[in-house]
């Protein structure tokens, strides 16, 4: 099911005959799709250019779209700040442990409600349905107290054992999909042949559905990375356990904001992100044409 | 998905991504369990432990495996679940509880700190709430905030996935790789950068509209829109994403079909297409009123915590205010019910409408 679905590009030879427009319409469409492409992609370029631009061009109320001089001043400062790269690695160490965590766990759990028949299957999955919706912002509070009293404040498994809560029930869900795919005829014959539920689960179950857990993936890792709200609520004191958005608001300051570096450390803390998107993109998309489809 | 998204978006939050409706043999929903609370969760494991490992005849089969279908699996399946389950019954589950419970209870810094007793309030920290004013102008502004993010979010997205699919590679390619980049952007760097985009001082935008120094973040309808404008910004790619898969996934047999019998282009749109998108459409508006309605970062950056005087503040950022800022757990608790009790409507309407197209779980 999911292998099959559209991917942007792939199908495209069939429709121009259905859609047919006519060609001073089809041009205005294109022009405007790269006109709209040029709007979208603009905050990012002027993120980019402004960590580059070199302090006096910030600085000046004429706002030019290139720098003629780029500088690494702004990644300078910013790598200079109180351990900063300490932060980039505590987001990556997270978010890592949170994906992997949250896929394995999701993996068996998706296996569970897809494969077997059991009492309260059903509500399980409709419980899983409702756990995405819960906003993860209103249990801050009693998070925060969990946390106290097991004495994980001002550490990052405050900031990875909710995250990993959190994107479990939307990678069940996605996942469902991937491990319905794949065929029960393969189960039976892998019995058949001996190998045992475990062997099955993971000799090849796993790597039939290891990409709709990439898929899966790019959710939790990027909600992770972006937590704001833990990070600045859980980590209260121990600065060492802190992370990239945190690290970021220090060049926030109340007389004068130092844009150059607020630009780096967002270009900085993008990045890792903009690869990774691009890097899984197509399964991405595949993914979701999987999930939503039918 | 996540803009959430929420890539994001905080898939999450980010960005919180669509959840997958894919449909297949299964338990039809029963209206029930429809209703059935998340917190009754882990109250029924045991109980369905019993159930299932009680029958004689489970273990066996499930020790063979060889069955066509689903096997029932005895105890397999709980053990499998149970990670997920431990986990979301510890931290999902029981904060929920914990939440509820603090709403009830008299919490502040005294209480916390461990000096004064906790008393329980009754409905107290509702009442107190409640004869807020501020209270109902937040909760008005969230709502039409939410409303205002999610209608524009869904009508550029649509707008733009319908573009995609006329137009050729190139231009295609060009504006999903630009919406792409949107999504995956982080919502606090995001926010930092749409707020320096219009930066009076040294921000290209007022230059670009001649506005001068005109500052967007200091009045409460601008404050707004400009964070609006950066909500869509990075939550409208999953819309255009999925429903440009939807259009995609149309068998072009059936659109061929109704074009050979005459139909007219917006006949097609409103028989075939329109009903076709329907349970995409779905999905793509209950994520992005949820995502909307749970907006945090965006407001807490670009406004600093709330806008001038709290102008700009919406429940989310209200709750953490009250709770952190002012040490008033119970209050702010009792904001996080109330955020509760809505989204919770939200899902429920969901579940209505995934029943009545006939979905299967």
């Amino acid at each position: 099911m999911s292998a099959t679905a559209a991917t942007p590009g792939r199908r495209a030879v069939s429709l121009p005959r259905i859609h047919r427009i006519h060609r001073p319409w089809r041009l205005a469409a294109e022009a405007s799709a790269l006109v709209i492409a040029v709007v979208v992609a603009f905050p990012l370029y002027w993120m980019v250019l402004s960590a580059f631009k070199p302090e006096g061009e910030i600085q000046s109320t004429e706002a030019h779209p290139w720098t003629l001089s780029p500088s690494l001043d702004s990644f300078r400062r910013v790598f200079e700040q109180q351990e900063f790269g300490r932060y980039f690695l505590n987001s990556l160490f997270v978010a890592g442990v949170v994906v992997i965590a949250s896929a394995l766990i999701a993996f068996l759990a998706a296996t569970a409600v897809t494969r077997f028949r059991f009492t309260y299957r059903t509500t399980l999955l409709i419980m899983f349905l409702v756990a995405q919706m819960v906003p993860i912002e209103a249990l801050t509070i009693p998070l925060f107290f969990l946390m106290r009293d097991f004495g994980q404040l001002n550490t990052l498994g405050s900031l990875i054992l909710p995250h990993i809560a959190f994107s479990l029930p939307f990678a069940i869900w996605m996942l469902r999909g991937f491990v319905k795919a794949v065929p029960e005829a393969l189960e039976e014959a892998a019995y058949i042949d001996g190998a045992s539920r475990t062997r099955f689960l993971w000799q090849i179950l796993f790597p039939l559905v290891f990409p709709g857990l990439v898929a899966t993936s790019v959710f939790s890792f990027i909600s992770t990375w972006n937590d704001f709200l833990f990070a600045k609520s859980f980590i209260i004191s121990d600065t060492s356990q802190s992370t990239l958005p945190m690290a970021l608001l220090v060049f926030f300051k109340p007389d004068e904001n130092d844009w150059g570096g607020i630009m780096a450390a967002s270009t900085v803390m993008t990045v890792p992100v903009l690869v990774f998107f691009v890097l899984v993109q197509r399964r991405l998309v595949s993914g979701l044409g999987g999930a939503v489809k039918d | 998905m996540t803009n959430g998204t929420n890539a994001g978006r905080d898939a999450s939050d980010a960005h919180g991504v669509g959840d997958g409706a894919g449909g297949s043999p299964g338990d039809p929903i029963a209206s029930t369990e429809a209703s059935a609370p998340a917190a009754a969760a882990p109250a029924k494991v045991p109980n369905a432990r019993k159930a299932t490992g009680a029958s004689p005849g489970a273990p066996a089969a499930a020790a063979r495996g060889i069955r066509r279908g689903p096997g029932r699996g005895g105890w397999t399946p709980w053990l499998y679940l149970a990670p997920a389950l431990v986990v979301l019954g510890g931290l999902l589950v029981y904060p929920i509880y914990q939440l509820g419970l603090i709403s009830f209870l008299e919490y502040t810094q005294a209480q916390v700190s461990g000096g004064e007793p906790t008393t329980f309030q009754g409905l107290g920290n509702y009442r107190t709430l409640f004869a807020d004013s501020q209270f109902w102008q937040v909760l008005l502004a969230t709502l039409v905030f939410a409303a205002a993010c999610v209608v524009t979010t869904l009508a550029v997205g649509c707008g733009l996935a319908v573009l995609l699919t006329r137009v050729r590679a190139l231009p295609r390619l060009a504006l999903m790789l630009a919406a792409l980049g949107a999504w995956a952007t982080p919502a606090i760097t995001g926010s930092t950068v749409w707020v320096f985009l219009f930066d009076p001082d040294y921000g290209p935008v007022n230059r670009l509209l001649g506005l001068g120094d005109f500052s967007w973040t200091y009045g409460r309808y601008s404050a707004f829109a400009l964070v609006l404008l950066e909500v869509v910004w990075c939550s409208f790619p999953f819309v255009m994403v999925t429903v440009y898969a939807g259009i995609k996934a149309i068998p072009s047999e059936v659109l061929e079909a109704a074009s050979l019998d005459g139909a007219s282009q917006w006949r097609i749109w409103r028989s075939v297409t329109a009903p076709m998108l329907r349970p995409i459409l779905v999905v793509v508006t209950i994520q992005s009123i949820i995502w909307d309605f749970k907006v945090f970062t965006q407001i807490y950056v670009m406004t600093n915590g709330g806008g001038i005087a709290g102008q700009n503040l919406v429940l989310n950022v209200y709750a953490y205010q009250k709770a952190f800022a002012s040490s008033q757990y119970s209050l702010g608790s009792a904001i996080g019910v109330v955020m509760l009790l809505i989204l919770l409507a939200v899902t429920l309407v969901y579940l209505r409408l995934l029943r009545r197209q006939g979905e299967e779980l």
